[in-house]
């Protein structure tokens, strides 16, 4: 659906899309996870054909995005990473004068507004002034212009940003209610690991502007390792017992407890709790955070030299 | 050749970004109210204030109060019009420009579409003041009334697209500042609003001449008062000339503005 090819975006100091090279499928969510300055925006901004690459060259849609911006937009629906609607308006009225811009025909204008309102919940407050909405409430409403003529393919610049958990884990509802439902494409960005692992399909890391991990967030997590079992016992062949297993791939003493590294603990724990008589026991499995500090030698908060965040900071 | 429906469709985008403007017009009432305002007093403090001591030597049974009101309308249209453009800073500034770029509409039918909101803005405002005018004894029939609306909506086009074509340059709100003390003081000051243009110094008759709106109060005065000058037909053409000039200016300057 959208072919990236060795896209580069270059300001006067700094290299802000670094050779991406990205084939991103159909029906599927896409995410492109990195710190602030990585270059998402960056990124998304030339994909929407707002932004002219450096070098490089990606389709949308099978349409170029240099030489045939129009048919481009024409495919795409985006919510920026700043609410964009006028807040004067109603948010029907923002819809509306979009409706034009897309030039859908008169006879379903109306129809698809209130379609789209009531994807996002918006129906009941559809003649208030978007002044008066709450941030959540404008976030939903940028999602239903994007949504309005049906794109192919949906931009999310940050979708969840700002919004308390509860509307966090509602926008994360609207988001997958539309690949079912509208059957489209969505790339979206994050800086949230949470979002990424619970959203996405696949996930880009972006650092500095380069691609530096690609896959699925499972494969992601599993490329480090598995997960650690802890067991407390008393009995004295536990260890002989546990190197016995091929799943354990290593055995370390902490604490007083006995520390496993295994490949998927939810089915390996149960078989050694079997064997070993134990008092106590746990597990933690590597989060994308985890993947992340592996993969930068950083934590995601922490903004690569020169971070971008103070730009946005009005919305963080 | 483009057939009816593509054109049809185009309309539909020119609207839509019309009636965006014309809506936020209609709500940011304060706006209209304040801008208004302005033109009232100046009519009526400064043109009897002043009208009391000076007569206009060219026209000598003509009050001054009388004299400058058609420059009164082109002060509001040039406040009005040269800043309405410059809100294309805000729009910018609040990400609202960017929703429309990255729809399917081309930035000639922005540019037009803001002209329009800008037209609309003027026109209404100049409406109020023509109603005014009959307050002061100034008398109306239907030829002059569409003259003048025709001169107004020229002057007020091209004065919009001074301001969003300056706007587009800019990324600040201090920008407006300069706007307004380089451009939009100087057009009024220099156009002849507010004393005749015959016995002036070499340079000042220089700079009224460069001055576009000075076409647009001559062109108005004679429709509305019948005196000054009695060229209309010249005023209306270099009126017409740099309308054009300066909605190319503007097209110009918004494909090559940036989007981000
Ligand atoms: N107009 C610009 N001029 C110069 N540098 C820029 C410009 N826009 C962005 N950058 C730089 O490009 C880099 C990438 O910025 P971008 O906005 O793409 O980051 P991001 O991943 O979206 O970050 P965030 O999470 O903060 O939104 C940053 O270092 C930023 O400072
Ligand atoms: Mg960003």
């Amino acid at each position: 659906m959208i072919k990236i090819r060795n896209l580069v975006k270059r300001y006067e100091r700094l290299t802000a899309v670094d050779n991406l090279t990205l084939d991103i499928e159909e029906n599927e969510i896409f995410g492109l996870l990195g710190s602030n300055g990585a270059g998402k925006t960056t990124t998304i901004h030339m994909l929407a054909t707002l932004l002219k690459p450096t070098s490089g060259t990606a389709t949308v849609n099978g349409f170029d995005i240099v030489h045939q911006p129009a048919k481009v937009r024409e495919s795409i629906g985006i919510v920026f990473q700043a609410p964009s609607s006028d807040d004067m308006l109603t948010g029907y009225e923002n819809l509306y004068i979009h409706s034009l811009l897309y030039s859908l025909p008169r006879s379903i204008r109306q129809k698809r507004i209130e379609e789209v309102l009531e994807l996002v919940g918006l129906s009941d407050r559809k003649n208030d002034r978007v002044k008066t909405y709450s941030g959540g409430m404008r976030r939903r409403l940028e999602i239903a212009r994007g949504l309005l003529h049906k794109p192919k393919v949906m931009f999310l610049d940050e979708p969840t940003l700002g919004l308390d958990p509860a509307s966090r884990e509602t926008m994360w509802k609207y988001i997958r209610r539309l690949v079912e439902e509208e059957k489209i494409t969505v790339i979206l960005t994050t800086h949230y690991m949470e979002e990424a692992d619970m959203l996405c399909n696949r996930i880009g890391v972006i650092d500095k502007g380069r691609i530096i991990a690609l896959d699925t967030p499972t494969n992601l997590k599993a490329g480090l390792g598995g997960d650690i079992i802890r067991i407390k016992t008393q009995a004295s062949n536990a260890e002989e017992i546990a190197k016995g297993f091929d799943f354990v791939h290593k055995l370390e003493y902490e604490n007083g407890f006995m520390v496993l590294s295994v490949k998927d603990a939810k089915r390996d724990l149960p078989v050694l709790l079997k064997q070993i008589e134990a008092e106590y026991a746990d597990f933690t499995s590597p989060t994308l955070n985890d993947v992340f500090i592996r993969l930068t030698g950083r934590n995601i908060k922490e903004a690569p030299e020169g971070g971008f965040s103070e730009r946005f900071a009005k919305y963080d | 050749m483009p057939n009816t429906t593509d054109l049809q469709v185009h309309l539909a985008k020119l609207y839509a970004i019309w009636l965006r403007e014309f809506k936020v017009f209609l709500r940011e009432k304060s706006r209209l109210v304040a801008s208004t305002f302005t033109p009232i007093l100046w009519l009526f403090v400064i043109g009897s204030g002043i009208g009391s001591t000076v007569s206009v030597p060219s026209a000598p049974d003509l009050d001054y109060q009388k004299f400058i009101f058609p420059g009164i309308i082109s002060m509001s249209i040039i406040f009005t019009s040269v800043f309405y453009g410059s809100y294309i800073i805000w729009d910018r500034k609040f990400d609202f420009l960017k929703s429309v770029m990255v729809a399917p509409v081309s930035r000639g039918t922005v540019f037009v579409g803001k002209t329009l909101g800008g037209m609309t803005n003027s026109l209404i405002q100049a409406s109020i003041l023509l109603v005014i005018g009959a307050s002061i004894g100034i008398s109306f029939n239907p030829v002059f009334i569409l003259q003048a609306v025709a001169v107004i909506l020229l002057l007020s086009f091209g004065l919009t697209s001074l301001g969003l074509a300056l706007g587009s340059y800019m990324y600040s709100l201090e920008g407006f500042q300069m706007i307004v003390s380089f451009v939009v003081f100087p057009l009024f000051f220099l156009s002849g609003a507010l004393f005749p243009l015959d016995n002036l110094p070499a340079w000042l008759s220089v700079l009224t001449a460069i001055d576009p709106a000075t076409y647009g109060v001559n062109a108005l005065r004679t429709t509305i008062l019948d005196i000054e000058s009695n060229n209309l037909a010249a005023d209306l053409a270099i009126l017409t000339a740099y309308t054009a000039a300066l909605g190319i200016f503007g097209v110009y300057s918004f494909r090559r503005m940036k989007a981000v």
